[in-house]
């Protein structure tokens, strides 16, 4: 019958989330997901650029100077560790796919390897470029 | 114990999901192959920085980055649309705000793609 009073059974639930303290292995897990995103996005950047190859010096220029901008130059960076985070822990990633690196002692040092060579690769890739290393192919 | 599952049903071990180890398998071989082809963006990227646009189409018009930058786009945005359909599914429950996604995201991968094939078409012919 519809009215017949519920028991209130007070089930299990799990701790959330926000409890618990962030192991590393926890943070390059959601940042692999958020720089694949991110990643997503900067297809376009990509696609962009060779439109604007194919359409022209002034369509060049215009994505130069928009990449050269202040703006520009962070979404580049932003999108030079993605491609580098992702990159890194994706090896790590396929290394777990063929049973090496489980152990948690490995993964945490993994996991801060990956963050560490991620951002050299970035920063090393636009020091290069500051100290005008780039453009090797003009 | 007696199944209520038929036998064909069992021996393709596809449960709930009604998928199998396709996806799994095809975000794998398609990041295996990113591994090297990044490598090369980035030195090509790297190479391309300040350049003027003849200095841009010299480098795309030559058929090999030509090849190389195509497959590196279309098969990032296979691996793309792939890893998002994960994130779709992980995050999004309502089956009709899924499915609108799903294809969303399938359709912006081929249009990329097609944007990116055919920007490489008239620089390299």
């Amino acid at each position: 019958m519809a009215d017949t009073p519920q028991k209130v059974v007070s089930r299990p639930l799990s701790p959330h989330l926000g409890i618990y303290r962030w192991p590393i292995t926890m943070a390059t897990s959601i940042v692999h997901r958020m720089t694949g995103v991110a990643l997503a996005g900067s297809t376009l950047l990509v696609a962009w650029w060779l439109i604007a190859a194919a359409s022209g010096p002034e369509a060049y220029d215009f994505f130069g100077s928009i990449a050269a901008s202040l703006l520009g130059q962070l979404v580049l960076f932003g999108f030079v560790w993605s491609l580098a985070y992702h990159l890194v822990n994706g090896i790590r990633h396929l290394a777990w796919d063929f049973g090496y690196g489980f152990a948690p002692s490995t993964a945490n040092k993994t996991g801060v390897l990956v963050f560490a060579l991620s951002l050299l690769l970035a920063v090393g890739a636009f020091a290069l470029v500051y100290l005008g290393k780039g453009g090797y192919y003009q | 114990m007696s199944s209520l599952e038929t036998p064909l049903h069992k021996v393709q071990g596809l449960g709930s999901a009604h998928s199998g180890v396709k996806h799994f398998w095809r975000q794998r071989v398609s990041a295996v192959a990113l591994i090297p082809l990044t490598v090369w963006f980035a030195i090509s990227a790297l190479g391309l920085v300040g350049a003027r646009e003849a200095s841009a189409l010299y480098f795309l018009a030559d058929p090999l980055n030509a090849v190389l930058m195509g497959t590196f786009m279309l098969i990032s945005l296979y691996h793309m649309a792939l890893g998002l359909q994960e994130v779709i599914t992980d995050y999004i429950p309502h089956e009709g705000f899924k499915l609108i996604l799903m294809v969303l995201n399938t359709g912006f991968a081929f249009t990329v793609a097609a944007a990116c094939v055919v920007a490489l078409l008239r620089i390299a012919i």
